[in-house]
């Protein structure tokens, strides 16, 4: 058996970063480089506000108003040949602008183009639901509520999808500790014993490198069993394992090793 | 007519065996484990692989059941949402006792990997665990190693109605 050395801190150790690496950027180019998102956006315009558009990726990115992004979805679907919404959800910008971006990532089959079209709202605010568009916004906007606290205004069952329905907090936003806070630690203890019981409980193990296999109060090492709460010091013998009791079991046949035949030719 | 002795207690005699009461119920006990369904995530395609014909936990007895009210041990099988806890808390009260938990897998022992909000850090916070099994996924020769361990476990144990109440951590 190797000889035991302590390893609690590993994970604690800060890894190594380059203080002078950049994020590369993707290349953004204008609309008028592409016929067919260059006619999409002069329709948009004529219509509602356009406050900034670009290509990124070969996918045209639209921002709008958040007042009007049902009409644009619906103008999207039915004259512009977008029919299908593949994704939306929000994104955190609560730290440096006090809101989030909403994006909806729409597809065209004929056109084969996406577009994708985005809006910013301020912290607390709502955005109009667009699921009488597309049903694909069902299972989307409850997702939206249920991560980031957005709700949808005319959506028919505004709940929480992932998390139960007595969670307290939204996930996704970036202020959430990702290992939970106070009430999502305590949430099974809570709603299954009651708060008396989390001292019996006690509070969960989060660092995977404090548990100790060389422990012998939580854990028995197969082969190199000790009685409970002695310290391990790594030269224990070995004890041969039984499959069985010795004296055997009633109607039941004991292996033995010895006249057991071991195949040991991988090429059999 | 023929005189002679019988040694009723010996081969050869009657087909008599004498043995203790705890020794038959733990011996009926251990040879049918009626075990849970609970596949909860990929741990549970390691589970059914040890219940199918290659590997045949038929031959131990262990049957799977689709109802708590038949089951004997629960194989927990994966991933523990916080979601999920209480479902699994009323399931393991709906077992007749005795009954017995194998915690199977990473996830099932510490939360694994998923070191998130959304999962129990170890089923052992909501139930108590007979036997852990280490790996992410355990083998199904590792499965059929535990429960043959849980077998000796249940014979190494009085057969007593009373159950003694197991510690939760």
């Amino acid at each position: 058996m190797r000889a035991y050395k302590g390893k609690g801190d590993v994970q604690a150790k800060p890894y190594y970063t380059d203080r002078y690496w950049v994020a590369p950027r993707v290349p953004k180019f204008d609309v008028e480089s592409d016929e067919v998102f260059s006619k999409d956006l002069e329709v948009i315009k004529s219509k509602f506000d356009v406050l900034e558009a670009f290509i990124q990726v070969e996918q045209m990115t639209v921002f709008i108003n958040p007042d009007d992004n049902y009409k644009v979805l619906q103008l999207l679907k039915d004259e512009l040949d977008y029919t299908q919404l593949s994704e939306m959800s929000a994104i955190d910008f609560i730290e440096t602008r006090d809101g989030f971006e909403i994006f909806y990532q729409m597809l065209s089959m004929n056109k084969r183009k996406r577009i994708r079209i985005k809006m910013f709202i301020k912290n607390g605010a709502a955005i109009n639901s667009v699921e009488k568009l597309f049903r694909s916004a069902d299972w989307s906007e409850r997702e939206v509520f249920d991560m980031f606290g957005i709700e949808a205004n005319g959506h028919p069952f505004m709940k929480r999808i992932l998390m139960p329905y007595d969670w307290q907090g939204y996930p996704l936003l970036k202020t959430y500790p990702l290992q939970g806070d106070e009430f999502a630690a305590w949430y099974e203890v809570d709603k299954i014993y009651g708060k008396e019981a989390r001292e019996e409980i006690g509070p969960e193990i989060r660092d995977t490198a404090t548990v100790d296999r060389y422990d012998s109060d939580r854990f028995a090492r197969l082969g190199y069993e000790v009685p409970i709460g002695v310290k391990i010091t790594g030269n224990e013998p070995k004890n041969t394992q039984n499959y069985q009791e010795e004296g055997g079991v009633f109607l039941i046949r004991k292996l033995d090793k010895d006249s057991s035949k071991v195949i040991d030719d991988p090429q059999r | 007519m023929a005189q002679h002795k019988i040694n009723y207690t010996q081969n050869g005699g009657l087909p008599v065996a004498l043995t203790s009461m705890d020794k038959v119920v733990n011996w009926g006990r251990s040879n049918s484990l009626w075990a849970m369904t609970y596949g909860l995530a990929c741990c549970g395609i390691e589970m059914m692989a040890a219940g199918a014909s290659r590997y045949d936990f038929d031959r131990f007895g262990t049957i799977f059941r689709a109802s708590p009210r038949q089951s004997d041990v629960m194989i927990v099988a994966g991933t523990l949402t916080k979601k999920h806890s209480e479902f699994i808390k009323r399931l393991y009260d709906q077992m007749t006792e005795p009954r017995w938990v194998i915690s199977m897998g990473s996830c099932a022992n510490t939360g694994g990997m998923f070191n998130t909000y959304a999962t129990v850090q170890g089923v052992d916070r909501i139930i108590p665990v007979d036997l852990y099994l280490p790996g992410c996924a355990p083998r199904p020769e590792t499965l059929q190693y535990g429960v043959m361990l849980l077998q000796k476990k249940i014979r190494a144990n009085k057969a007593s109605r009373a159950q003694k109440p197991k510690r939760l951590m």
